[in-house]
């Protein structure tokens, strides 16, 4: 089987197996809405992958963007607008245009200093939502509110009081986002991305302005991410302040570089180990900190390529 | 309202103090190392607890001696066991390493000393105000200001009149040519992150006396230090200090008037200075 060949078969498994996923998954103790984070935390670290992976740029900061995404849903379902869509879109607006403003101050920083510079701003709207207690519910959380059924006009889709409506919102969200990033990959301006990541100084001699590459790398990636955020407020019907702190980004990068940074659907399978690990821990033991911290620090050591990374390596190509 | 102000001008330039000396800490590591510490705060947080668990043994003075000792001590060895394999690698993996130990350190201090806030006693002679009129002047804040005073100065005179302060300083700006001139870079390396931690733990120790203990102490303290950094610049020392005590003292002015956003103003400081001034205050054109 040459190399096409085996990147289409993986694909037609890998959608086989999340379209499927809400029948099989309780058979081996899951349950849909454990489906459905998997799907949306995979959303949002394919999301961080399309910049760290493929352009080479850290950023620690992007739970920010995930965050505005959730409380962009969670606030406008709950004040302005009764309507599951509109909330997605403001949440997918506000992350968005939080993106394009504070990429545009950092874009022409690099490695370590653009890590930092962005994990300290992810923590301003951190603030913002825990200090502005009467519209954000503060360190509670913003709840009160509720993802409602969709109305197509001919038909009526339930997501609220059906789990599996709502896991397969979730998937055509998910599709429509990765086929969108896979398009934009293949593209020329996703080959630039690349080329960007290998050599930066050979790139920007032969002509490519760098700074704007990233910044529209930087900002498919948060429009994504802010999808993703959304998504999972609609999912927990909840906003948590958490969802904007660093370690929710920290979560987030674990993901990408468990599953293997350098391949497409690595951070899906990154997200499905993490989901899975997190929350069989969290109901094992109360020091479940202790073990994610040290699962970070094996992953660290032992599998810096990732998952797919290893499966590459010992396969004969 | 001229008192209030006082009051939390004095106190901004306390906990910029504070920043200050974490930040320089974490700036030293990563000058020489390329290593963001996320786990900073959490050797903060092992300085103070530690000095908590000294104080019935050894008074107040001996844990202050004692336990930033043995945080750069724990610093040490995980420099050797962890941090060392990942120098050469993409700053992602020591990134994702030292936020990892964040997480077991805040819960391993949670673990063993218990989720509830510590009492910390200092000496009664340093608790007491020293002015009636003055009320928020305690001796044990100017003592803290004082101190950090001290120990920035003997970190100064320690990088510039010393060997191995002179081997820090070059190794931060050639590593490589600091290692054929025959300096072991191991070895600097790991006195460099002891050194780090050391601040950290001293800071722990001050932190402890004046917040009072709990496990996230550190993770709270740890994000203001990179702003520090940030808006001081990278790569300089004498900029961290200077963004340490400007945003300890921003975020007290802004506090009398507008109390909620006293977090946040320090974060449109370093969104203005990175507007303006990309590379910080006192950073070097073009080093990163």
């Amino acid at each position: 089987m040459n190399a096409i060949n085996k990147r289409v078969a993986a694909d037609v498994l890998v959608w086989i197996l999340l379209l499927t996923m809400p029948y099989w998954l309780n058979g081996l103790g899951g349950y849909t809405s454990l489906g459905s984070r998997v799907l949306v935390l995979a959303l949002a670290a394919m999301s961080l992958n399309f910049l760290l992976g493929f352009t080479g740029v850290l950023s620690f900061g992007h739970a920010a963007y995930f965050g505005l995404g959730a409380y962009g849903a969670g606030m406008t379902i709950k004040y302005l607008v009764p309507s599951t869509l509109t909330g997605i879109a403001v949440g997918v607006i506000v992350g968005t245009t939080a993106a394009a403003i504070i990429g545009t101050l950092i874009v022409r920083l690099r490695g370590i200093y653009f890590a930092m510079v962005t994990i300290a701003f992810g923590q301003v709207f951190y603030y913002i939502a825990f200090r502005w207690n009467s519209v954000t519910g503060g360190d509670d959380g913003l709840s009160g509110w509720q993802r409602l059924p969709i109305d197509l006009g001919f038909t009526r889709i339930d997501i609220l009081g059906n789990d599996k409506a709502f896991y397969y919102l979730v998937l055509v969200c998910f599709a429509i986002a990765v086929a969108i990033m896979a398009a934009l990959l293949r593209s020329p301006f996703g080959r630039t991305l690349l080329a960007i990541r290998e050599n930066e100084r050979r790139a920007r001699f032969l002509g490519i302005p760098v700074d704007r590459h990233i910044w529209f790398s930087w900002l498919i990636s948060c429009v994504f991410v802010s999808l993703a955020g959304a998504l999972y407020a609609l999912l927990n019907n909840f906003a948590d302040p958490h969802n904007l702190r660093w370690d929710q980004s920290g979560d987030f990068v674990i993901m990408a570089v468990l599953g293997g940074m350098r391949s497409f659907w690595g951070p899906l399978i990154g997200a499905a180990i993490f989901v899975v690990l997190q929350d069989y821990v969290s109901s094992q033991t109360d020091n479940w900190m202790s073990f994610i911290g040290l699962f970070f620090v094996l992953v660290v050591l032992f599998f810096p390529r990732g998952v797919l990374g290893l499966v590459r390596r010992s396969a004969p190509s | 309202m001229t008192q209030l102000i006082l009051f939390n001008v004095f106190n901004g330039l306390i906990i910029g103090a504070f920043y200050a000396l974490m930040a320089l800490g974490l700036s030293l590591i990563l000058n020489l190392s390329g290593v963001i510490n996320f786990a900073h705060g959490g050797f903060l947080a092992i300085g103070g607890y530690l000095a908590f668990t000294l104080i019935p043994y050894v008074g107040f003075w001996g844990a202050l001696a004692l336990a930033p000792v043995l945080t750069a001590i724990i610093g040490i060895l995980v420099e050797r066991v962890l941090i060392r394999r990942l120098y050469g690698r993409d700053p992602l993996y020591s990134l994702l390493l030292t936020f990892g130990l964040a997480f077991i350190f805040e819960d391993g201090t949670r673990y063993i000393w218990g989720p509830q806030t510590l009492p910390f006693s200092v000496p009664d002679y340093l608790a007491s105000p020293l002015s009636s009129d003055y009320f928020f002047l305690t001796g044990y804040r100017l003592f803290m200001v004082v101190l950090v005073a001290v120990a920035v100065t003997a970190l100064f005179l320690l990088l510039t009149y010393t060997r191995l302060g002179a081997r820090i300083r070059a190794g931060t700006l050639d590593l490589e040519t600091v290692s054929v001139l025959g300096v072991n870079v191991r070895i600097l390396r790991n006195l460099n992150f002891g050194l780090g931690i050391y601040l950290a733990g001293l800071a722990g120790v001050l932190a402890a006396g004046m917040l009072g203990l709990q496990p996230t102490i550190g993770s709270d303290l740890i994000m203001p230090s990179f702003v520090a950094i940030i808006i001081g610049g990278l790569g300089s020392l004498p900029g961290t200090l200077l963004g340490g005590l400007l945003i300890g003292v921003a975020s007290g002015v802004v506090t009398v008037f507008y109390p909620s956003a006293s977090e946040a103003v320090i974060y449109i400081m370093m969104g203005l200075v990175l507007l303006v001034r990309p590379r910080g205050l006192l950073g070097e054109e073009g080093r990163f």
